[in-house]
């Protein structure tokens, strides 16, 4: 028999502790599958977010360091300086990269630093207890807007792929989701031109994930899958939003 | 015939994989785990073409397939 799948090198064979059905289970295995297939473990290292990815370093069996909340862009700015020849990754949520940690994510990728990001939107604040995200749809109920996300009050949501697309040091942009298998193995495809553009010392890559979050859209992890592709995708487009040759 | 192993103890119950199997090989548990949750399991193997979509969707990357 031959082996269809199985869990990569480059993931911890330990329990994490996401919720039943969460996303970031499925972006931390694509991580590893590209990383292990890129065979780059023993010179990759993920910087970890303030959110419910913060304990990444407990699952990724490479190393990864801890930021401050929503500085990931910022010690990856510094590891990658110091240390050209790493691969070096952000891994952030939508709290960490797009409220708290939305200047440093625009000035890293407006100076083109040579690193990837890797952006878990699922809309709302995790770790925390389920507010209000920047990147909430509008309507949508969390426990900062109970009546639903208003406009008139607290703005529409942040297309943060389309914002960083606009910037010449910003290389590749892609927005994909894990709602399904199909919509998965793409995923893993942008994951790998991510770091592939690193490796290839091209510059700085983006891909933005939609992400379930069932717990805090108080719905069953399979209908959380079908409201992304239901409300979310219509907010967020998905493909790819820069192409990595467009700019040589 | 394929091979579909999960690991009954981590499974968090989301039944992602009982979603994306196209043959409906895999099935909710009747049983609890220690979790407290009713568990994915492989009951109908025979129906199972290893097309691995039900790893591709796990989560908690306690499914294995061989074929």
């Amino acid at each position: 028999m031959t082996t269809v799948f199985k869990r990569p090198e480059s993931l911890k064979d330990t329990e994490t502790h996401y919720c039943s059905g969460c996303g970031h289970g499925i972006v931390h295995r694509l991580i590893a599958e590209v990383v292990d297939e890129l065979g780059i473990r023993e010179r990759v290292v993920g910087i970890a977010p303030v959110g419910c990815a913060v304990l990444a370093y407990e699952y990724f069996n490479f190393d990864v360091s801890e930021a401050a909340h929503g500085r990931a862009p910022a010690v990856a700015t510094g590891m990658k300086r110091a240390r050209p020849d790493l691969i070096v990754f952000a891994y952030q949520g939508d709290g960490d990269l797009a409220a708290i940690g939305m200047a440093e994510i625009i000035h890293a990728a407006n100076r083109g630093e040579h690193i990837t990001v890797f952006f878990v939107n699922n809309a709302v604040y995790g770790m925390t207890g389920g507010q209000m995200a920047p990147t909430t749809m509008l309507g949508q109920k969390t426990e900062t807007t109970p009546r639903g996300r208003n406009a008139l009050g607290e703005g529409a949501p942040i297309r943060v792929a389309e914002l960083l697309a606009q910037f010449d040091g910003v290389k590749f942009v892609e927005r994909c989701t894990v709602s399904k298998p199909r919509n998965v193995l793409k995923a893993r495809a942008a994951v790998k031109t991510a770091l592939s553009l690193q490796i290839e010392g091209k510059g700085f890559g983006f891909v933005e994930i939609l992400s379930p979050c069932p717990t805090y859209w108080g719905l069953q992890p399979r209908v959380a899958m079908r409201m992304i592709e239901e409300r979310m995708e219509e907010i967020f487009p998905l493909g790819r939003i820069k192409e990595p040759a467009a700019e040589g | 015939m394929a091979k579909v192993t999960i690991d009954s103890r981590r499974c968090k119950g989301c039944e992602l994989c009982v979603e994306a199997c196209p043959h409906g090989v895999i099935v909710m548990s009747t049983a609890l785990n220690d979790r407290g949750v009713h568990f994915a399991q492989p009951a109908r193997l025979e129906e199972c073409t290893g097309c691995g979509l039900c790893a591709v969707m796990c989560p908690d990357v306690i499914i294995e397939v061989e074929k």
